[in-house]
């Protein structure tokens, strides 16, 4: 198993969840961050002094996926998420022990995404 | 551009104030030179109506607020703060002379032409001429006159909302207070063609401030085009929700409470009463709007939206505002009740097309229309004749709206029974409906060449990378909301704030429970 974590801008957002739910992958959370990276920070001005905030806000996805899943979810992160200039983001990719259901208890890649069926080609 | 444009405005104004001028002599005032007791009440109210008109500019601020996103709320303040400024000097400078001035010598049908800087215009009673039998002074007309040009130019915005460059706001809001809001106004209601000649009635300004406004608006929109995000792949539309019912709905109280200096103080007078009889008037229509808006919402969309009851007051408003002084007290929450149901039928089907973000094409565009059209159903002829404008039959009688004319009353001077297919029934709505058209036609071509124009030169749009930031901090460098954005530890001296101040704070209490 492994968690795919992507820092993104907001507006790749939309059209990734959009394709992964169609691929078969519901299952992801994301949360607002603010990062530093390569891309400059902004400059606020209040009342004739200046303030570099040198962070900017960006997106991080986390899909928990199948090892044979993980090509296919990094594929559609950068097809979306990539505009070419500097601030599109970084994908980490990261190993995952146990997964575990809370409402069954169930355990294992089973309870990753919704494979209702095994309809879903990978 | 911007630049030399804000220098070149005090420097023209201060330029007039230097050159020799003649004492203002306001002929109102009696030989003692003390005002008339009538005229002193008169000028009283009419600026405190103005007054009440003014603060609706702090009514629009906050529905346009609202109705945006956090990251672009601080722009709204900077650019209401602008427009109502420049409205002022415009207004001052020369508006007030095309739109309510007069021209002895070759008639004022289309543009009037005295008191420039509102000097030298002689008698006051024929050099504006639409406003010479009330006796308030000149300086309180021109106020409450400005007051309306900058509601009208504050309306224009509704629609351009999160994308469009400031320096746009300048450049039109000169060409508007100065040409296309007085030359409309003077149309509508300054005297012009559409009210002296056509009989078109429009009291307050449902078509000479709203639909002006809203028209205004509508010609920037086709120009500048969505937000980024509002229409998905599928060509569907999007919701992008504002970040504050409450000051929206502050907002819609602020204009609701203004309203009570627009169509009032559009009686410019107190001592006939009749600015009390409009205060109702305001009030029914404004309390049915609000209701039926309510009912359609929950009809139409399942759920009672907070923003379409709040445009469904703001739509009755606009509604009333022509008929306000033409129509008896049960006419208004008929023409309020049906505004309600229009604007949130009409933002619902615009929003299909166009991306208005606060509804000002329904609650001030076709609730603009409506208002208008609807002196041509409702207008009395005892108050036609009060207000002596409005269509006349061939012995002067005035006609009143459709259901006096034809009859259906049976209360109207033109008691004809059985007559409700008469042409003279339609004639007032005709003269409504072709100033509609007229004024319109008109504020379109005028606003869409204007911003045309700048399109071509100065850009209307802010760059997307901008528009994704938001205005706040693209066209300002600051944010309105600036915790929201700037993360606490990229304040100077975070290192004694937020967390090291609340462990502080945690220490600190323990020890004083102790003492």
């Amino acid at each position: 198993m492994k968690k795919i974590e992507a820092y993104i801008r907001h507006e790749a957002f939309e059209p990734i969840r959009a394709e992964l739910l169609d691929k078969g992958f519901p299952s992801l959370s994301i949360s607002e961050v603010k990062g530093s990276g390569r891309q400059k920070g902004v400059v606020e001005t209040y009342r004739g002094s200046t303030l570099t905030v040198n962070v900017r806000p960006k997106l991080k996805i986390e899909v928990v996926v199948e090892e044979k899943d993980k090509g296919l979810v990094v594929e559609t992160i950068l097809k979306h998420a990539r505009t070419g200039d500097v601030g599109d983001g970084k994908i980490f990719v990261i190993p995952v022990e146990e997964a575990i259901r809370i409402r069954t208890g169930q355990e294992g890649e089973t309870v990753l995404q919704s494979h209702e069926g095994d309809e879903v080609t990978a | 551009m911007t630049k030399k444009l804000l220098w070149a405005l005090p420097v023209g104004v201060v330029a007039m104030l230097a050159a020799p001028q003649v004492a203002l002599a306001d002929v109102i005032d009696g030989e003692s030179g003390v005002l008339t007791d009538s005229a002193a009440i008169n000028t009283m109210w009419v600026i405190v109506a103005a007054v009440l008109v003014m603060f609706m500019q702090a009514g629009f601020m906050l529905l346009e607020i609202g109705f945006s996103r956090a990251k672009n709320a601080g722009t709204v303040v900077a650019k209401v703060l602008t427009n109502f400024s420049i409205a002022a000097l415009g207004f001052w400078a020369v508006g007030f002379a095309f739109a309510f001035g007069g021209d002895s010598a070759s008639g004022n049908d289309l543009i009037g032409s005295t008191g420039y800087f509102l000097q030298d215009f002689g008698d006051p009673l024929t050099a504006f001429p639409v406003m010479g039998i009330f006796d308030a002074t000149v300086e309180a007309k021109f106020f409450f006159q400005f007051v309306f040009c900058a509601v009208s130019l504050a309306i224009v915005w509704g629609t351009t909302l999160e994308r469009i460059k400031y320096g746009v706001y300048i450049i039109y809001g000169i060409i508007f207070s100065t040409l296309i809001y007085p030359i409309g106004a003077h149309w509508v209601f300054g005297g012009g063609w559409l009210q002296s000649n056509i009989g078109m009635q429009d009291f307050a300004g449902s078509t000479a401030v709203h639909l002006i406004g809203a028209t205004g608006g509508l010609a920037v929109l086709l120009l500048l085009g969505a937000r980024k995000g509002k229409y998905g792949g599928d060509g569907r539309p999007r919701p992008i929700p504002g970040h504050s019912m409450p000051l929206f709905g502050l907002g819609v109280f602020i204009l609701w409470l203004g309203w009570f200096g627009f169509n009032p103080g559009t009686a410019l007078g107190v001592t006939d009463g009749r600015f009390a009889e409009i205060v109702l008037v305001t009030q029914l229509a404004c309390a049915a709007g609000v209701l039926t808006a309510l009912m359609t919402s929950r009809r139409k969309q399942k759920t009672i939206d907070i923003g379409m009851v709040g445009n469904g007051a703001i739509a009755a408003l606009v509604a009333i505002t022509a008929p306000s002084g033409y129509v008896e007290y049960w006419a208004a929450p008929l023409i309020g009740g049906v505004a309600g149901v229009l604007v949130v039928y009409g933002i619902l089907a615009i929003d299909k097309v166009l991306d208005d973000p606060v509804g000002a094409l329904s609650a001030h565009g076709l609730a603009g229309i409506w208002g208008t059209l609807s002196c041509g159903i409702f207008s009395s002829p005892r108050l036609s004749e009060y207000n002596a404008f409005g269509v006349t039959n061939s012995e002067g009688d005035f006609l009143g709206g459709f259901v006096y004319a034809s009859g259906l009353l049976g209360k109207g001077f033109n008691e004809v029974p059985g007559a409700a297919f008469n042409i003279e029934a339609f004639e007032q709505l005709g003269a409504q409906a072709l100033g509609v058209t007229a004024a319109f036609a008109f504020v379109f071509t005028a606003s869409f060449a204007t911003f045309y124009v700048i399109k071509k030169t100065f850009g209307l749009r802010v760059t997307e990378d901008e528009e994704e930031a938001g205005l706040d901090i693209s066209e300002h460098g600051m944010y309105g909301y600036p915790e929201q954005f700037i993360p606490q530890g990229e304040f100077p001296g975070a290192a004694t704030s937020p967390s090291a101040a609340a462990s502080a704070a945690t220490s600190v209490k323990p020890a004083r429970s102790e003492t």
